[in-house]
């Protein structure tokens, strides 16, 4: 199968790649580009494991295809932590113990700023609702929700 | 921040754990993640038939895809060995592991793997799948375990018969097993009852649902060493299956864990590791293996669906005097299902004078199960519990005071004849029973509250740890035990506090089989309990040569001070006279000579050279652990929807070292029994395939579905740890089903004996 | 001398009896004891000279961990039990 050239926004780098019209955004992150932060659980969008933001919108990366970025702004976990500190959200799932195996962890993270981008106090019902779609089989999804509604505080503070 | 408890510094607080950073920023490799030069990515053929012959396997169109660089069967394996080996966790047959990694002659169940492709990309090689061209003679299909045991039952396996009551017959059969525990004389208990229930319970297959699919990275080398990378509960069990499975000895396989997206028991043996290896081999480069949510779902260990009957006596003031099981549980295509356990803790948490259950292990056309959390617990439970609670009911008696009346203590005897050392049951019951859940009021049609308690084992097994000291002060720690749920922190933690060194200063690694002893799985609830025994130990070996080397420092200038006077010998100083507390060394015979552990650190060069503690446990002294837990539920009369208002779970933990973790480990089970008593469940069509094989119909909770999970950490430290540690992660699995349930009979007045209590099921209830 | 209980899948071999006094002070010698009074269990516990990889032995509640080598107190409970692992 022949490749496109693909040019693209990754984290605010332009980034550009070869891939098969076939091949999902979340196969070529992980393999072309060596962004493994985004994790593959089910590749048929139903845990949110490989969420990112495609132009601020939260999309499960393995039901986009790669060749749909062309020209758009993609944001991975890689992209949130500063060379010297943690994102909020970061910080406050490790003081929570927010995540135990962390694999659901940079999809939960990803999901949760795309929620605090659009209503930065949400209630636990409002970030349960907005989770819904990240699917955690190690915490029982409590202190996810703390550490979320914590780091919205600490957030909206700054 | 909690605090540390005036008698510890370290244990029961909550720092952040070592790996924390890693994880949340995405750079922690998971076994996914791996890549290596060349790397090729492989895929696996598996049987479109829940039972059939092959009668023939063509690759060739396979092989001449370009791309492809190499395909394997059977052929490629070494013919196993029809015996028993200890390869991990529990005793297993060579050649029923090998068969179900890559079938032979047969494939007993849809998803069953029988051929695997190498290729420069993973879309290649799953078009090589497509062009390999497979004859099968399809055979009748058993699905499930009361079809299994008749006579007239498809047989499975040309040499399985019954190991009847422990011994071996003739009988060819899909019952592998039937096996039986008896205490007092149940007969004469049941005649002694006054009431006497007897139920019958069904439980569905269902999957332990890890977020992470399983995963495998091989590169077998032209010298003839293989190495493995792998996310895998145990690097060493990975190492011995492999090896026995590829006819190699274990000092030519080095396996790298990888960090791990859950496991719950179902990553223990293994599925892809061979096959990888072998795909190397024969395609000369490295070759990994991932596989797809219908993958993990068909052809990994899902835990046993299962029929259960249970009969209990009680007499008028609410003793129970007799109980009798029957737990008839599915192993999937090869034998070896928990029913052994299931049988052994079903009535644990209980003391009762008359008891006899009975195990039957059947295979069936579905895949082989595995461990998850408490293997075989869940499923007693929900039908144990669920007749407790009935009986208390018709006694006029609360759930929680007929679970005070009759509940296990120490020096009563299970089932299956060993009594029970210091154990923490009936603090779990007081704790509810005076928790304000219990006492707060559930208004409102359709509700209900329903409690149920649970026993699991834990294990001991074993673990090495090497700690070495730094110049700084600070050390490493070296151990065995894949992180999965914290544990880097708990043994860390562990290590500095007998250190009496900041937990900052334990720098935790885990390593591969390269790196470490032997040391066992992280599962069965022992990780912080025996890898932390050994990271214990390890630590006194530090202080102890840190106080030899002193004794001799410290004497030698006393030699100064006295030579050749008689007093000498009363002036010596030996290691007995080196004191240590709070990191710093005292001479006992001189006070004003003292050291800080980050002195000695800094010196050790020209005190002897380097420190390295190190220590292997096998710990005894486990004692087990019990839950109870109470659940408020609302039943939506029209479409049988329950909705989960509140939730409690209360547990002896021993001795949470950090309880956050300990904390987690609590809820994360109890979601998933819930997600057990409410949704999940394989849906299997009449010819034996699974019909939702996707998370968006093998239904797990959600955030949505569930309030916070509130979590009470009982502490009656275990004697048998020098921490007073008690395994926590298994048991929290195993009262949820039963207390839902019991909650939905509050609810809606109708019993549930089947699992999972899905909303059709419950409408058929309502309707009856 | 240590009690032995005998499951109710060993007493087709011990025709009904349930538990037993046996000397031995290691559960070698305490099988080798129970051979001499009930044929046939050594085959039903041991394999290759060691226990059977599908039996485990608690003593006084606790699992034995040195196989047949294990001691055992004069007035120690002996069961065979099936192993457990866990998840």
């Amino acid at each position: 199968m022949p490749k496109v050239h693909v040019q693209t926004r990754i984290n605010g780098e332009e980034i550009d790649f070869l891939c098969e019209t076939r091949q999902s955004l979340l196969e070529i992150l992980r393999d072309e580009l060596g962004l493994t932060g985004t994790k593959e659980g089910c590749s048929n969008g139903n845990c949110g494991a490989c969420s990112v933001l495609l132009d601020g919108v939260l999309v499960d990366s393995c039901l986009v295809l790669a060749v749909e970025t062309a020209g758009k702004d993609v944001s991975t976990i890689e992209g949130l932590a500063t060379p010297s500190q943690l994102h909020p959200l970061q910080q406050k799932f490790l003081e929570h113990a927010a995540l135990q195996c962390g694999i659901c962890t940079p999809g939960f993270i990803m999901a949760a700023k795309a929620l605090l981008a659009k209503n930065p106090k949400p209630t636990e019902h409002e970030v349960r609702y907005w989770l819904a779609g990240n699917l955690c089989r190690c915490t029982g999804y409590d202190k996810i929700i703390r550490a979320v509604l914590d780091a919205a505080a600490v957030m909206e503070k700054a | 921040m909690a605090e540390a408890t005036a008698e510890y510094k370290v244990i029961g607080t909550r720092p952040i754990r070592p790996d924390g950073a890693d994880k949340v920023t995405g750079r922690a490799i998971y076994g996914g993640d791996m890549r290596l030069t060349g790397m090729l990515h492989g895929k696996v053929l598996r049987s479109p038939h829940a039972h059939a012959r092959i009668k023939s396997i063509n690759t060739a169109k396979a092989e001449a895809l370009p791309g492809v660089k190499a395909v394997v069967t059977a052929q490629d394996f070494p013919v196993a060995e029809d015996r028993i080996a200890n390869l991990g966790e529990m005793a297993v047959n060579v050649k029923l592991l090998s068969n179900n990694v890559i079938a032979v002659d047969k494939v007993l169940y849809k998803g069953h793997a029988l051929a695997a492709v190498a290729a420069t990309s993973s879309h290649i090689a799953e078009e090589a799948l497509g062009l390999i061209e497979v004859e099968y003679e399809v055979l009748p299909a058993v699905l499930n375990v009361l079809d299994a045991m008749k006579e007239e039952a498809p047989l499975l396996h040309e040499h399985l018969t019954t190991t009847e009551l422990g011994q071996k017959t003739d009988k060819r059969s899909n019952i592998a097993n039937h096996m039986r525990f008896t205490l007092g004389d149940p007969a004469q208990g049941f005649r002694d009852a006054d009431i006497v229930i007897e139920r019958d319970f069904d439980t569905a297959t269902v999957h332990q649902g890890y977020i992470e699919p399983h995963n495998a990275t091989a590169l077998w080398n032209e010298d003839g060493h293989l190495y493995l990378w792998t996310s895998t509960q145990g690097a060493f069990v990975v190492q011995r299956q492999t090896a026995e499975i590829l006819g190699l000895s274990v000092s030519k396989v080095s396996v790298t864990p990888c960090e791990i997206g859950g496991g719950f028991g179902g990553k223990i043996a293994v599925y892809l590791e061979p096959v990888a290896a072998v795909l190397s081999r024969k395609s000369g480069r490295p070759v990994k293996l991932i596989m797809s949510r219908i993958e993990e779902f068909e052809a990994t260990g899902p835990t046993p669906a299962s029929h259960i009957k249970v009969k209990m006596g009680v007499k008028k003031d609410g003793q129970i005097v007799a109980a009798e099981a029957s737990l008839m549980y599915e192993a999937g295509a090869f034998p070896g299902s928990p029913v052994g356990a299931g049988c052994m803790c079903i009535f644990s948490p209980y003391a009762i004078p008359n008891m006899q259950v009975d195990g039957y292990d059947v295979v069936v056309n579905k895949p082989k199960t595995a461990a998850y959390r408490a293997p075989g617990a869940t499923n007693a439970a929900f039908a144990s519990e669920t007749v407790i609670d009935e009986l208390a009911e018709k006694l006029g008696l609360d759930p929680l005071d007929m679970r005070r009346l009759n509940g296990a203590k120490e020096g009563d005897r299970r089932v299956d004849g060993p009594t029970f050392p210091r154990i923490g049951y009936m603090e779990t019951v007081h704790a509810a029973l005076e928790h304000e859940h219990y006492a707060s009021p559930l208004h409102g049609p359709n509700r209900g509250r329903g409690v149920a308690s649970g026993f699991w084992f834990n294990v001991g097994f074993q673990s090495t740890v090497v700690i070495n000291v730094n110049a700084d002060g600070t050390v490493s720690l070296v151990e065995g035990s894949t992180d999965i749920g914290g544990t880097r922190a708990s043994i860390a933690m562990q290590a500095a506090e007998t250190l009496g060194i900041p937990y900052e200063d334990v720098r935790p690694t885990v390593a591969g089989t390269d790196g470490i002893g032997f040391t066992d799985v992280t599962g069965g609830s022992r990780t912080t309990f025996a890898t932390g025994y050994a990271a214990h130990e390890a630590s006194l070996d530090v202080l102890r040569q840190m106080k030899e080397r002193l004794a001799r420092r410290w004497d030698s200038e006393v030699e100064k001070e006295f030579e050749g006077q008689a007093e000498r010998a009363s002036v010596q100083i030996t290691p007995d006279d080196v004191l240590y507390a709070s990191g710093v060394f005292k001479c006992a015979k001189d006070p004003s000579k003292t050291m800080t552990f980050k002195d000695v650190s800094a010196q050790m060069a020209r005190m002897g050279g380097p420190i390295t503690g190190r220590a292997t446990s096998q710990p005894r002294g486990i004692g087990g652990a019990f839950a109870t837990h109470i659940v408020d539920v609302e039943v939506d009369p029209e479409t049988g929807k329950v909705a989960i208002l509140r939730y409690t779970a209360i547990q002896d933990v021993g001795r949470a070292i950090h309880p956050s973790y300990a904390e987690g480990q609590i809820q994360g089970g109890a979601v998933q029994g819930i997600g057990w008593a409410l949704n999940e469940e394989y849906v299997y069509n009449t010819t034996g395939n699974m019909a939702n094989t996707s998370f968006l119909d093998y239904r797990m909770p959600t955030t949505l579905d569930l309030p916070m999970i509130d979590t009470v950490l009982v502490e009656v430290p275990n004697p048998g740890h020098p921490y007073g540690v008690r395994g926590v992660g298994e048991v929290p699995i195993v009262p949820p089903v039963a207390a839902v349930a019991n909650a939905i009979y509050r609810a809606t007045g109708k019993r549930m004996t089947q699992a999972p209590m899905s909303p059709g099921y419950i409408l058929s209830k309502l309707n009856e | 001398m240590a009690i032995v209980f005998l499951s109710a899948m060993l007493q087709p071999l011990t025709g009904g009896v349930s538990q037993v006094r046996v000397a031995g002070r290691t559960i070698r010698t305490v099988i080798n004891h129970l051979e001499e009074r009930f044929p046939g269990m050594k085959e039903r516990l041991l394999q290759d000279g060691d226990l059977r990889p599908d039996i485990a032995v608690a003593i006084d509640g606790e699992l034995a961990l040195d196989g047949l080598a294990e001691s055992v107190g004069e007035e120690s409970e002996v069961h065979f039990i099936p192993p457990i692992s866990g998840g």
